[in-house]
Parts: C-alpha cells; structure tokens; sequence
C-alpha cells in the first residue's frame, strides 16, 4: 500500500469503540497526541453504542472489593488474576464518573446519581465529545489494514484506507493501541457488523499470540428478525411451532437453557411468550430500550402478547473472552510498541474461564482502555522521531499465488456456520472441531493463496480473512481444551480435567499453533494454594 | 435495513452520513444516497442523529423495504426513537431517570423463569 496522506502523532489508536475512547482520553491526559482511526464512527462503532453497559460497580470499601475479587475469582475457574480484578474495579469507580459533563446521569431513587448503568448511545456519545475536548483527533471511516514495523520489529504505526476517498493513509506513532473490538463473525448480533476481528488479524501479522480463545460460546435471544437486547426475554415462555410448550432450563442454567434452545431451534421454528415478563417492564422498556421497543412496534407485533419467533445470535469473542494476550501490567500485546484494549484483548485477567458477563466486561474495556491508554503515552516520549516502516499486511495485499475474486459473501456464511452453528458450538466434539478445522483450514489456503483487493474492497476482504483466522484459532484451541471448563463446554469431555488448569496460547496464520501459558499455569497454582490457605484460616 | 429516507424532511445535513458505523449512506446533491444498503446492521442509529426526522429502519434485519412514505409520515414512527430516548432533550431533563430499573427488571424475569421451571419439575 502506498500513502497518499501521511500523519504523525504520539499515540495511535485503532478502534472506535468503548475501549478504544477510554484510550484515547486516558492517552491525551497524559499529554500526547493521539489519533483514533475507526472503521464505523467513533460514537455509533462496536456493540457498546447499541447496547447499555452496567460496569462493574464496587464502592472504595476494602472488606467489600476483597469479597467481589473473591467471587469473581472462584467463578474464573482457576484462570482469573486477582490482582487485575481489584484493579479494574478501582479504576472503573474512579473513572466512569469521569463523563459527567457529556452524560445525563439518571436517578439512582434515593436522590443521587445512577452511574454503572449507562445507555450505548448516550454512553458513545459522551465518549466522543470527552475525547474531543481532551484535544484526540478521530478519523471516522478510516480502518487500519495493516502496522508498520520498524527493522527491530518494533510497531511504529499503520496504513489504512480511507472509506469515502478510498484513499491510502499513514499514521506514524510512538506506540500504537489495537481496540478493534472482539467478533462476532458476522452472526447479526446488534452492534457487531464491523466487529470481525480485524485487529487480531494485523496483530497476529506482527507476530501476536493470542489467549483463551476457546472460551467463546456465548449467544444471546431475539426476535428472528433482528438482535436486539434481552431484557424483555428473561422470562420468556417458548412453544413449538404446533403450539405445544417447551420444556426449557430457565436462563439461570447457562449452558442447559442455550443447549435446549439450540436443540428445539435445530429442529423447527421456536416462539417465545412474553406473558409472564414482570409487570413493570410493559411501562418502562420504551425509555430503557427504545430501540427494543421499535424492533416490535413497527412489525405491528405486542411483544407482551403475541407469540414471536426467536433465534440464538452468536457473540463470538464479545461475550467470549479471547483476544490477544497481554504480556504485562501495561497492556502489552507479545510485539513491541503494540498495547491491547478492551474486546480485542484477552479478558481471562479479569474473568477466567467464565463469561465477562456485561458488568464485567465494560469495567474491563474501561480499565484496560486506560491503562494502555496511560502506557502508551509514556512509550511515546521514550521514542525520539517518528519512524519509517514496513508493512505487516499480507493477506488481500500479498497472494502466494495468482489472485482471483473470491466469494467473500459465501466464505463468511461458511466460518460463521462452522463457529455459531447450534449443533457445533453447544455440543463442541473432538470430531466436529476436527471437521470445522479442515473446513477454515481450506477458507484460508484461498484467502492467502488468491485474495487480492484494493480500497473498501480490500476492507471487506481483509476483514472475511480477520473472522476466518478468529475461527481457526477459536476451533484449534477448543479441539485442544478437551474439558468442560467456565464457558467451553465438550460434549466429549463434561468434567474439569485438572491438567489443564493453565491458560492457553494460540497463535499463528498459514499454521496455527497451540500450547500452554506455563506462566499463568505457575500464578494459578499460586493463586490456588493462597486460596486454600485462606479458606482454612476462614474455617 | 435502513427502508426509507425522506427527501422533503431531509436538510442534507450529512449526518447520517458521518454516524453510520457500516458507511451506508453516501454524500449526495439533494440528499444522502443509500449506497451500501446491504451492509446495514439495523441499529438505528441513523435515526438519532437525524434531527430532521427523516429516515425509517425496517425492524427486519434482512429487509429494506418500507411502506410509501405518506404513511410514515402520519406513523408517529418517524423520529420516535430520539424523543423515547431524550437524544436532544438537557441533561438534567431525566431521560435516564428509568435507566437503573434495567438490572433488577432482567434479574425479575430470571428469576420468574426459575420458579416456574423448579415448580413444574417438583424443585
């Protein structure tokens, strides 16, 4: 790629989300300069704009943050990290109060605040205008294809496309932040269509492992028609589509009601009643959820009467937990001058083998935000001049062989079925991930041996490659986790198998590899043998 | 999809244009054109930033059609979406006031579904 626009700042951020905002703000305090590059608009990007992220909420009591470290660490499975738990909880409650000026902060009915609970849109939208005032120059429409490194190998910035003009840019930086977001391989999640993972794909370029990418079966209910949020379903009724009543675990079982959803959806069309939903939401969901009352409204449906069709839309690495591994207290990524934030990081530090569940996840996206945001701008004084680099990118710029038009539109359809496929994900088997494998394995070799592309083109066919390597590593390490732990779930396997009590690494393009975190495989033991002595001293 | 976009409401203001995450709309003379239709993700978003009223997602993900615009017109749909929300409204005008209901309201409905799951099965 050849820039037509070539920029400098102290920081670059990719990624126009809740984690890549919180970056850019925490980077500028620090007194850098900083470029935000999205491929959507920083204020309507990612799943955050449409959703309404509750944080982590913990008040600065030591008995009280000591006992929320605690749960949350049984529920990691053995793979959590205290320490970064109290962290992000300390930095979400000093923070998120932060965005007061640009956020109408509701009533908490006790005449005070409401603060962890915000609105995707109104929540975005403060974040921009924060990060604005805080002097951060964003570049809406602008994606990132590929980092530039230096000879040392050291990441000094990016090349992208500009989406209008179709234009190459260059931005050269001190350091460079990927906040690209998780992915959702195209299921239809809301908020998730740009969210393919494209920043793992240029990280992984640069030679980035990856964490706990297993831990990536998560889906949620809707209508069939479109994603929207949950709230109204969680006490959904659900009938076939002969009107006789399912017999579905209630949401509380996790994995069991999900199963039997999958199960009876694989089977034929299933209808929710919302009969049962609490009184009070038929009042209120309009000015919590305007967006979920629409969805129904304009299709002439009541959704508190009428039966509705549902489906089960993948979340991916969103509510999954992989991303790409963080090496130190600063966020850093495996590759120099790279820092990770928020979705597109691994969240195992704070949640283990467990969902990041919402509260958590956005504490994190927050925290993590910061903290590379903060270490980013630090690096940057350390370096000297802005660098000239080589780019990374490969794949749709680089074939092996001679390029030919691919069907991007069927390769996806493909990788999405091979992860979001109710059968294959609720019921992960050595044999079926086997298959899913050499499946993606295939969607790759085309992808690197022919895919070539320019412009918005080479957007769309670098984000196809992103989702297809996401798969692939997805697919390598739950083949290779043969036990049911926290969100992996193997038909094959259903026990927790104590060997593989440790973090595990996933990496690679043309050969995926695996192996264990050894590292977090000593600090879990540690973690267990502190937790042991301490529940004896309780007893 | 995005359905419909209003040309006699629209000011040509862009800024659909500028907060469409997916880039579906372009620039254009009289009005923004709806150059990408297919990429949209149906997240309304669209719709908030338009301060003309002008624009109407279809609630299918997977359809862009809209009903003839005269309807639309007298819906009450267009621009719903920005006054539920408060999107223009003062900060102080309580538009959230609601918000910290969403919690316990989706823990309610867990844990109805429990109870009536543990009594049909004898729990």
């Amino acid at each position: 790629m050849i820039a037509s626009v070539i920029l400098s700042a102290d920081v670059l951020i990719l990624g126009g989300g809740m984690a890549a905002a919180w970056a850019a703000i925490a980077a500028a305090e620090a007194g850098a300069s900083v470029i935000v590059v999205d491929k959507g608009a920083m204020g309507t990007s990612g799943v955050t704009a449409t959703g309404g992220p509750g944080h982590w909420w913990v008040p600065d009591d030591a008995a009280l943050r000591r006992d929320a470290v605690e749960r949350q660490t049984a529920k990691a499975q053995g793979l959590g990290d205290p320490e970064w738990m109290a962290r992000i909880i300390d930095l979400t409650w000093r923070y998120l109060p932060q965005i007061a000026s640009y956020y109408p902060f509701g009533s908490d009915g006790r005449g005070g605040r409401f603060i962890n609970g915000v609105r995707g849109p109104e929540y975005m939208r403060a974040l921009r205008q924060l990060a604005l005032a805080r002097g951060v120059t964003v570049l809406d429409h602008h994606p990132a294809v590929e980092l530039l490194a230096n000879a040392d190998g050291t990441i000094i910035g990016a090349r992208g496309v500009a989406l209008i003009s179709e234009e190459t840019w260059e931005v050269r930086a001190g350091a460079t932040i990927v906040a690209t977001g998780g992915c959702a391989f195209r299921s239809g999640l809301i908020g998730s269509h740009t969210n393919t993972g494209d920043g793992l794909l240029m990280a992984a370029e640069a030679g980035a492992d990856l964490s706990g990418m297993e831990f990536s079966i998560s889906y949620s209910l809707s209508p069939e028609w479109a994603s929207t949020r949950t709230l109204p379903y969680t006490a959904a009724r659900f009938y076939d589509g002969g009107g006789r009543e399912l017999d579905i675990p209630p949401p509380r079982a996790g994995h069991a009601h999900d199963q039997a959803l999958g199960k009876a959806m694989s089977e034929g069309p299933v209808l929710a009643d919302l009969s049962d939903a609490p009184p009070a939401l038929h009042g209120v969901l309009r000015r919590i959820q305007p967006l979920t009352a629409a969805a129904f409204e304009r299709r002439g449906i009541d959704l508190w009467r009428d039966r509705f069709p549902v489906k089960l839309f993948g979340e991916g690495t969103i509510r999954g937990v992989g991303g790409l591994r963080i090496i130190d207290a600063d966020c850093r990524t495996s590759v120099p001058g790279l820092f990770a934030a928020g979705d597109a990081a691994t969240r195992e530090l704070v949640t283990g083998a467990s969902s990041g569940g919402g509260a958590v996840n956005s504490a994190w996206a927050l925290s993590s935000g910061r903290i590379a945001g903060a270490a980013a701008a630090q690096q940057a004084r350390a370096t000297l001049a802005r660098q000239t680099g080589t780019g990374l990118g490969r794949i749709g710029l680089h074939p092996q062989r001679a390029a030919q038009a691919l069907d991007t539109a069927t390769i996806t359809a493909s990788v999405g079925h091979e992860i979001h496929d109710y059968k294959k994900a609720f019921w992960r088997r050595a044999d079926s991930l086997a298959q899913s494998a050499t499946v993606l394995e295939g969607h790759w070799q085309a992808l690197a041996d022919h895919g070539r592309a320019q412009g918005r083109d080479l957007v769309e066919l670098r984000a196809v490659a992103a989702m297809t390597a996401s798969a692939r590593w997805v697919t390598a390490a739950a083949q290779v986790r043969a036990e049911t732990r926290g969100i992996q779930f193997r038909d094959d396997a259903q026990a927790l198998d104590p060997a593989l009590a440790h973090r595990l690494l996933v990496g690679g393009l043309d050969t995926v590899w695996t192996r264990p975190d050894r590292a977090t495989a000593t600090a879990t033991a540690t973690a267990a043998a502190t937790a042991a002595a301490s529940a004896e001293l309780a007893a | 999809m995005i359905g419909a976009l209003i040309a006699e409401r629209c000011t040509n203001c862009n800024a659909c244009v500028k907060a469409c995450p997916a880039l579906v709309f372009d620039p254009g003379e009289q009005t923004p054109v709806l150059a990408r239709v297919a990429d949209c993700q149906t997240c309304y978003l669209c719709e908030l930033a338009c301060e003309a009223d002008a624009l109407w997602v279809n609630p299918d993900a997977a359809s862009s059609w809209a009903p003839p615009h005269r309807h639309l017109l007298e819906s009450g749909q267009l621009g719903r979406i920005r006054l539920d929300s408060g999107w223009n409204e003062p900060a102080d005008a309580g538009q959230l006031d609601d918000y910290r209901l969403l919690g316990p309201l989706l823990n309610e409905g867990v844990e109805i579904a429990g109870r009536r799951y543990a009594q049909k099965h004898g729990g």
